[in-house]
């Protein structure tokens, strides 16, 4: 997590002049600076950090947002933008000398295409409600976040959002085809097209997943998909986590690439079967949850394959819904996880390190060794099949020295995910609270180049400044900095 | 950093140093697409070969000079494929040069494109630095997607000297349709097709016939065909047919006309141009063998909504690739001086300002 971004306390001066600015073409429900107005805004999903805005905008037009950034650019006032607030590494952080530029009022569906098959919506829009406005034309979008009745589509591209079923139809970067927006001094920018490809650098790949650093993005275009006919799920228990594991690796190898493959561990299902009566098999150390969908004939088919594979890969028990009803109950589970969480314990810290699904039981290892090491508890689910871990930290942030340890096993595990090849995040964004753990995965010479594109759009630095790209500067008084072969990077850095 | 690479590095700082603009060349499959390469010949072959490929886990990793056919092999051995079906246009074809040109097959519309299946790369940039983005796991979002940046950027930004890639099962079984129809109705009937939970996984009309492959289990295959109707042909040589979409070796492709390649929504309407045309992609993807100026294949292209490329042939000079937007152009210039400040990879490969 690292310390806390140093930022300053509001000057009321530049208060008062940054928001007479936007009240010029703003109305006064769309300008917010008084405390008791800006305090909701203080955090995202990530409440370890919070801090007030010097102003919040709430703009409804893209004219508007156009000359909010203009105006800001002009006093070079810090932006930063904001979808839902359900981001879970603080992205949204706001800044106490910046503008808060919360997107809430981009709510409206502007166009169905069905025989296209796409919807341009605005950003604010949640990810659940398209897939419900698009149903009628028995279409829906595919990247299906657990966060999805909350979390906008702005987010979403912002942090290249994944879900349960990204496996097979992937993340946010497959299923958007074009967004439009402005760049921080208000120019206009479209990247990609409603063909599936646009001339020159694929500037949509790069905007996805920029953590709103780049572009603050007015409308997007995603793709549908045909709802699939039908969808069941095959429930298995495993005695242990790594035969699990090898389960999963087995399903794939077998040729079968299912809609959905999560595992969750018994710490994990014990604390949702509470909650949300599942139906989970408390006896076994991990369950997997394997989907199907697609045709009756092709589930079918697949269902009788996956079978076989778990059945010679050591599941001591599997069921298959039944109903859709059953299939549902099965999923019910696994995404109300995080909230299961909150009810066991005060707070909880959500990781999202990905690594090679073969290192899988090493890396559970370690992080069983972590809990022992740092007295807190740790349950796991894990989006298997594409090998991204939300291992949960429980612990309550009201004792300074939970705190603390929760963050040295968090940046334990997350170094631990780099050290077996894999990456510090798989769908959640670096935002301020990985930051530190990008100078171990990233060469200055990488962080360097990820400046220089930020400064191609960007150049004073002004769009979500401070978010997920360190400096090299703090990254040397981090003290963890990538060695390449031999040499450190940029031996005349001073390091302490 | 091996050898290879530092000797790679070296030659790319002593360029930049003396402003020696490079040509990165692998098989030279695709010296027609993009602007005419010049500048000193830079081979990426000698670096090459697999590094790890570990099929449960999807992912392949490889070296630029790989040939993608060696690559493609080994994958089929295991009963996977890259899903995108990337054309190779002759037997040299490496993945670097694939990677690098960003193009994608047949199955494109229903699997993804080229810079889908991207997981990471590394790069030797225009100052010559090795950097690494990305990775080999299916979920990364630490730092820019840089590596899908590169997918398509025709060495302009780097040298593309290892990409790992996802990859896909084979599908168990492939079957081909055909019907006669008018192109106004080959195109309604595609998009309608694709909006139902049907197994398709490539289309190509041309000439009145539309062919339509299915993939997958047995069972599924079985049931679509009984629902669509049309002609089945026989599964070798149908695979051959595809094979040979891909590899625009059919004859609408043969003749000296310049070839369009024209890139729309799926369900724009037929192109208000009387030339021949193949179509793919369900719709999205219009071949074009026309002798029309620029100006008018653009301006056709751009009306319905999407961009059109002088993919072969034709006067390279005047620009291969639709004009960018003021705003994107300038975005372009800078995301190149990031990479290159010195200007000296594949210049005017992608666009003739850089
Ligand atoms: C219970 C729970 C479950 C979750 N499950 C998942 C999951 O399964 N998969 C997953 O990937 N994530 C998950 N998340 C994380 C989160 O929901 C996603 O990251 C989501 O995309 C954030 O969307 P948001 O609208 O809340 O964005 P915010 O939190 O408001 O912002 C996120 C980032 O996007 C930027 N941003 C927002 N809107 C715009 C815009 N219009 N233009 C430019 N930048 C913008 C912000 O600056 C910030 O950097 C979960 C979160 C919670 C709380």
């Amino acid at each position: 997590m690292g310390e806390a971004l140093s930022l300053t306390k509001i000057d009321a001066e530049r208060q008062r002049t940054v928001a007479q600015a936007l009240r010029t073409f703003l109305p006064a429900r769309a300008v917010l600076w008084q405390e008791e107005d800006t305090r909701p805004y203080e955090c995202d999903g990530l409440t370890a950090y919070r801090k007030v805005p010097m102003v919040v905008a709430l703009p409804e037009t893209e004219e508007q947002v156009q000359r909010i950034l203009r105006s800001c650019h002009a006093m070079e006032v810090p932006v930063v933008p904001r979808g839902a607030g359900t981001g879970l590494s603080g992205g949204a952080l706001p800044r106490g000398d910046g503008v808060l530029l919360a997107m809430a009022k981009f709510m409206r569906v502007l166009r169905i295409d069905p025989l296209a098959r796409v919807a341009v919506v605005q950003p604010g829009v949640p990810n659940g409600a398209i897939s419900d406005v698009v149903s009628p034309f028995g279409l829906y979008y595919a990247p299906d976040p657990s966060s999805q009745i909350a979390c906008s589509i702005g987010g979403n591209v912002a942090e290249n959002s994944g879900g349960v079923h990204c496996l097979k139809y992937g993340l946010t970067v497959h299923n958007v085809l074009r967004v439009r927006g402005f760049t921080i001094d208000g120019e206009p920018v479209s990247f990609g097209s409603e063909a599936l490809d646009a001339p020159g650098y694929d500037l949509l790949a790069l905007a996805i997943g920029s953590e709103g650093m780049l572009a603050v993005i007015t409308e997007v275009t995603v793709k549908l998909l045909p709802k699939p006919q039908t969808a069941r799920v095959v429930m298995a228990s495993f005695d242990d986590v790594e035969t699990a594991g090898q389960a999963v690796a087995a399903i794939i190898a077998a040729g079968i690439l299912p809609a959905g493959l999560e595992m969750m561990d018994r710490p994990a299902t014990q604390a949702v079967e509470e909650f949300v009566h599942a139906g989970y098999d408390l006896e076994a150390a991990a369950i997997l949850l394997c989907e199907s969908d697609g045709t009756p004939e092709e589930v079918e088919d697949e269902i009788a394959r996956v079978r076989a594979v778990l059945a010679s890969a050591g599941a001591t028990r599997t069921s298959v819904s039944r109903d859709e009803a059953e299939r549902l109950r099965f999923w019910s589970g696994r995404k109300a996880a995080f909230p299961a969480m909150g009810r066991i314990s005060p707070d909880y810290y959500c990781m999202d390190g990905t690594i090679p699904r073969k290192r899988l039981g090493e890396v559970l290892n370690f992080i069983g060794d972590m809990e022992r090491k740092y007295g807190l508890r740790c349950p796991n689910v894990f989006h298997a099949g594409d090998g991204n871990l939300h291992p949960l930290i429980l612990f309550d942030a009201a004792s300074a020295d939970e705190l603390r340890r929760t963050e040295r096993f968090a940046a334990e595990v997350l170094e631990k995910c780099v050290a077996v090849g894999g990456t510090i995040t798989g769908e959640h964004g670096v935002g301020v609270e990985k930051i530190d753990q990008m100078c171990v995965q990233f060469s200055a010479a990488e962080l360097e180049t990820f400046h220089a594109l930020k400064r191609a759009f960007d150049p004073q630095g002004l769009l979500n400044p401070g978010k997920a790209v360190p400096t090299l500067r703090r990254c040397a008084e981090f003290g963890r900095m990538r060695v390449h072969g031999a040499q450190l990077p940029h031996p005349e850095l001073p390091r302490f | 950093m091996d050898a290879a690479i530092a000797a790679l590095a070296e030659r790319i700082r002593a360029a930049a140093e003396s402003r020696q603009a490079l040509c990165i060349r692998g098989g030279g499959s695709k010296d027609f697409y993009g602007g005419e390469p010049r500048g000193e010949l830079l081979d990426a072959r000698g670096y090459a070969g697999i590094v790890s490929y570990e099929p449960s886990e999807l992912v392949v990793t490889a070296r630029a000079g790989t040939p993608l056919a060696e690559l493609e092999a080994v994958l089929a051995d295991n009963g996977q494929m890259l899903a995108f079906e990337p054309p190779h246009f002759s037997p040299g074809a490496t993945l670097g040069g694939c990677v690098a040109a960003g193009l994608s097959g047949p199955r494109r519309a229903a699997a993804g494109a080229l810079r889908d299946f991207v997981l990471g790369a590394r790069v030797l940039d225009g100052r010559g630095r090795w950097l690494a983005f990305g990775g080999e796991v299916m979920k990364n979002v630490a730092g820019y997607d840089v590596s899908r940046l590169l997918a398509g950027s025709l060495g302009t930004l780097g040298l593309i000297a290892q990409v790992s890639l996802k990859v896909l099962p084979r599908p168990q079984r492939e079957i081909t349709l055909a019907f006669e129809m008018p192109e106004a109705r080959a195109l309604e009937t595609t998009n309608r097709w694709a909006g139902l939970p049907l197994p398709i996984s490539a289309t190509a009309w041309h000439d009145g016939r539309l062919s339509v492959r299915l993939s997958g289990a047995e069972s599924a295959l079985r049931a679509a065909a009984e629902k669509l109707g049309g002609e089945a042909a026989a599964s070798e040589a149908a695979a051959r047919d595809w094979t040979a979409i891909r590899e625009q070796t059919v004859p609408f492709f043969a003749g000296e006309a310049p070839l369009w390649r024209v890139s729309l929504p799926s369900n724009a309407k037929p192109l208000a141009l009387p030339e021949a045309q193949l179509i793919e992609w369900g719709g999205a993807l219009r071949w074009l063998k026309s002798g029309a100026d620029a100006a008018t294949v653009r301006g056709a292209a751009a009306q319905a909504g999407g961009h059109a490329t002088l993919f072969r042939g034709g006067d390279r000079a005047a620009g291969v690739f639709a004009p960018l937007a003021p705003a994107l152009a300038r975005l372009h210039r800078e995301i190149k001086a990031a990479f290159d400040p010195a200007g000296i990879l594949n210049p005017g490969r992608l666009y003739r300002e850089f």
